[in-house]
């Protein structure tokens, strides 16, 4: 085990039980369908993929939110999937989590101060001028100044930028060593995120925390995060360091969603664009072989939508690794051949 | 504090919910005004305490008010004492036996016969008791003697119950005989003018004394009327008011808030615990309040506060879970519940912290429609012969007055007065619940 990482993800299944009336079960979603990373202190991990590649569902079943099926999470070496309630709430506190939608994420009859006294009240905070200065301390970090001009406003009352830190402030108030960001921009006024974004790096830096960084982006994803895993279909088909995703993607899903991107003619160009051609795939009953084989554009007949890729190093080497039937010997052989 | 001053803004504009506001607060006043003004003990007493507190009332007597109708013009109640009015007595001294007279005046000038009359008198003496004689003195000077006879020391003298006295007035009972015109025939029909009665006392020591007391009692009494007790129905109408505001007001909340609380755990615990909460919902569905009450008022208590529990026991699985339920689970599916999780808030602290609060504001016109009917219940129970033994209520009073026939005897005040409270109760709860729903319902808020 890898005893400097803050998180070690291994080998991650979550699936969710369908059930048809209540009680026949139908199958399962396979949201998350064994994913592996780890997360070290000071570091940004983003990742990205398509609506319902299962991002969300990861990332909630990192915080706890959902159990996972099976697989391992250990955070700071302590087993996260073993934990009991006392252990989880202890994980709570060193965990934040800044959601997509920051008037959703903020109760709506709460004020500032309530909505940031309460993590505080939950773990045990009794004393309240600690309360306060905590409180004060979190909002001058998301630079919420004055305080005082805040602390009795209302969600509503708050502007987009404002409220995601807010959803910031009370998601480091409890000295947390990591955050999971499940898409902390894409809601809010392009003119706000760059600021969100150099936010968080800036309380990154100055906390060391590690982050998960889930995103559609992939315009401003390699200026915020340091490695990215690519999802698709629950899995994660491509892993490199940032810059060398984005300037060599190898798997083919990874090359058309950044070919997509980079098309002059696309009107929206940090918006993910779909990938042609065809669905993404269904979680219920997924294709057999490479979940990627039906809209791959370079697929490998007779392997490809038989047996389900291995991950594999890339000719790029330092990491850069794919779930891809290309970089493997047997796919490379086979394409010999058909040549 | 915005948000409350926006709705505020918004209610205005619906002049029914203020007409329904200004009777809230009028029914909110004159229970405070009720509660201080007739502490409750001594409203119990009152309301318990039997005919002799209330022995110089008439029975079944319309309100005084009733006179302001034009044409209108019946007796209401007099009482005429010697007590407190030296000029009405003298006394004789007859060496060792003393001679009292009392006269007291009655001055007469309504159309109708009074209901009822008695004299009450009240001897001081040693030994022998009092001999006295009373004389009623018509305005066309004719007397008629009442009395004739020795006294204890208190002595009521019921003259509509003299059979004797009643065929000397020509079968007239005493309250029409003494006061009906001779020269008519027919209908008896009154004689005004100024009447008086006499009292002459024998006393056998100087320090004897003796007290007269004439109550002619009135078809009109009060501002309320009374019963066929005696008592004054101004105490259970006002009384009435905060029993029913409380019971009305305790009950909704207790039934909301558990009803409340019961859905949103079901929701958020899901599984067995809704399906549990669902299944009981049903059966409550379609087993029958009334019948349950009744026999828990039969079998077991009539306390108030028992049937308002078994009230808000009944309540707790009632419709309205249904629609709490729709609604908590649109809730439970908020970002910021999710959030509160993540940081590790408990279930409870997420159902009552979380999701309720939520929930509640949009939920206030429902809770403020629900107190009349929750008013009307009571009255029901109580016309059913189930009310509270003890307190004054409006149902009470209507439930006296129909076991007496108030309708078919004519009392229609005894009917009118408690049901216009009810009314006017319900209307304006309702008046207002109308208003905030239209506010409070047409988008569900951004739920
Ligand atoms: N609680 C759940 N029960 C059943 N299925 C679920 C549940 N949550 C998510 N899913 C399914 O799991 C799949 C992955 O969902 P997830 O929200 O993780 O995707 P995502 O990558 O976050 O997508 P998006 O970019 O739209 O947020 C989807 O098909 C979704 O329908
Ligand atoms: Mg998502």
């Amino acid at each position: 085990m890898d005893t400097d990482a803050l998180l070690q993800v291994k080998d991650l299944y979550t699936w969710f039980e369908l059930r048809r009336w209540g009680f026949a079960r139908v199958g399962y979603v396979r949201a998350v369908d064994g994913v592996s990373f780890e997360l070290y202190p000071g570091e940004t991990v983003a990742v990205v993929g398509e609506s319902g590649s299962g991002k969300s569902t990861l990332a909630k079943t990192i915080l706890g939110l959902y159990r996972p099926t099976r697989g391992e999470i250990y955070f700071a070496g302590k087993p996260v999937h073993q934990m009991k309630a006392a252990g989880l709430k202890e994980y709570r506190a060193k965990v934040g989590y800044v959601q997509q939608d920051p008037f959703g994420a903020l109760p709506p009859f709460m004020n500032v101060r309530r909505i940031l006294e309460e993590p505080l009240i939950v773990h045990g905070v009794r004393d309240r001028v600690e309360r306060e200065q905590r409180i004060h301390r979190a909002l001058e970090d998301v630079k919420l100044v004055p305080v005082e001009d805040y602390l009795s406003k209302f969600p509503h009352q708050l502007s987009g930028g404002q409220q995601q830190r807010l959803v910031i402030a009370r998601a480091i108030l409890l000295e947390p060593r990591m955050i999971v960001a499940d898409e902390p921009v894409s809601m809010l006024d392009v003119s706000v995120r760059v600021e969100i974004l150099e936010l968080l790096r800036k309380i990154q830096q100055e906390y060391n925390l590690g982050i998960i960084y889930i995103t559609h982006d992939l315009s401003t994803v390699r200026h915020f995060s340091h490695r990215i895993l690519v999802m698709y279909g629950g899995k994660v088909v491509e892993r490199a360091r940032a810059r060398d995703l984005v300037r060599n993607p190898q798997h083919p899903y990874t090359q058309a969603l950044l070919a997509a991107l980079s098309d002059p003619r696309a009107e929206n160009a940090h918006t993910l664009k779909p990938v042609p051609p065809g669905e993404p795939p269904s979680l219920l009953n997924p294709p057999p072989g490479c979940r990627f084989h039906p809209r791959c554009p370079v697929r490998i007949e007779g392997l490809c939508e038989r047996e389900a890729p291995p991950e594999v190093e890339t000719p790029q080497g330092a990491g850069h690794k794919a779930l891809c039937w290309l970089y493997h010997e047997r796919g490379e052989k086979k394409e010999e051949v058909a040549m | 504090m915005n948000s409350v001053l926006k709705r505020w803004a918004e209610i205005r504009r619906y002049p029914s919910a203020i007409a329904g506001m200004m009777i809230i607060l009028a029914l909110v006043a004159l229970s405070v005004y009720t509660v201080f003004a007739i502490p409750y003990r001594q409203a119990i007493q009152l309301w318990r305490g039997g005919e002799n507190l209330w022995i110089e009332n008439p029975r079944n007597a319309a309100p005084a008010w009733f006179n302001l109708f034009p044409g209108i013009n019946l007796p209401t109640t007099m009482v005429i004492e010697s007590q407190g009015s030296p000029e009405r007595k003298a006394a004789l001294d007859l060496d060792g036996l003393k001679e009292v007279r009392i006269e007291l005046p009655v001055s007469f000038t309504f159309d109708g016969f009074p209901k009822e009359i008695s004299l009450f008198l009240s001897a001081r003496y040693q030994t022998a008791d009092p001999y006295i004689t009373a004389t009623w003195i018509t305005p066309d000077g004719r007397e008629i003697v009442l009395a004739d006879q020795s006294i204890k020391r208190e002595a009521s003298i019921r003259l509509s119950q003299d059979t004797r006295l009643e065929r000397r007035l020509r079968g007239l009972s005493a309250e029409i005989g003494l006061f009906a015109d001779p020269n008519r025939q027919g209908e008896p029909v009154p004689l005004k003018g100024e009447y008086r009665l006499v009292v002459d006392a024998l006393l056998f020591a100087p320090g004897d004394d003796l007290d007269a007391k004439l109550v002619v009692y009135g078809q009109l009494h009060g501002l309320a009327g009374t019963d066929h007790r005696r008592r004054d129905l101004t105490i259970p109408l006002l009384w009435g008011a905060p029993i029913a505001l409380a019971f009305g007001f305790l009950a909704a909340i207790g039934s909301t808030l558990s009803t409340m609380i019961i859905a949103a755990a079901g929701v958020w615990w899901g599984r067995w615990v809704d399906a549990l909460i669902q299944r009981i919902t049903e059966v409550n569905l379609i087993l029958p309040v009334l019948p349950i009450l009744i026999m828990v008022g039969t079998m077991y208590s009539r306390s108030i506060w028992v049937i308002l529990n078994v009230v808000i026991l009944l309540g707790i699985f009632s419709g309205g879970i249904k629609t709490y339920r729709a609604i908590f689970l649109q809730v439970k599916e908020s970002p910021y519940i999710e959030a509160a999780r993540a940081y590790g808030a408990s279930s409870l602290r997420i159902i009552f912290r979380y999701m309720i609060p939520r929930v509640a504001p949009i939920l206030v016109p429902q809770f403020v429609a629900l107190i009349p009917s929750y008013v009307f219940l009571e009255a029901t129970l109580a016309v059913l012969g189930l009310g509270d033994p003890i307190l004054p209520t409006w149902g009470k009073v209507l439930d006296d007055a129909y076991t007496n026939g108030a309708i078919y005897r004519g009392y229609f005040y005894w009917v009118l007065l408690p049901s216009a409270l009810l009314i006017t109760t319900g209307l304006g709860f309702s008046m207002v619940g109308f208003a905030l729903d239209r506010i409070f319902n047409p988008r569900l808020r951004g739920l």
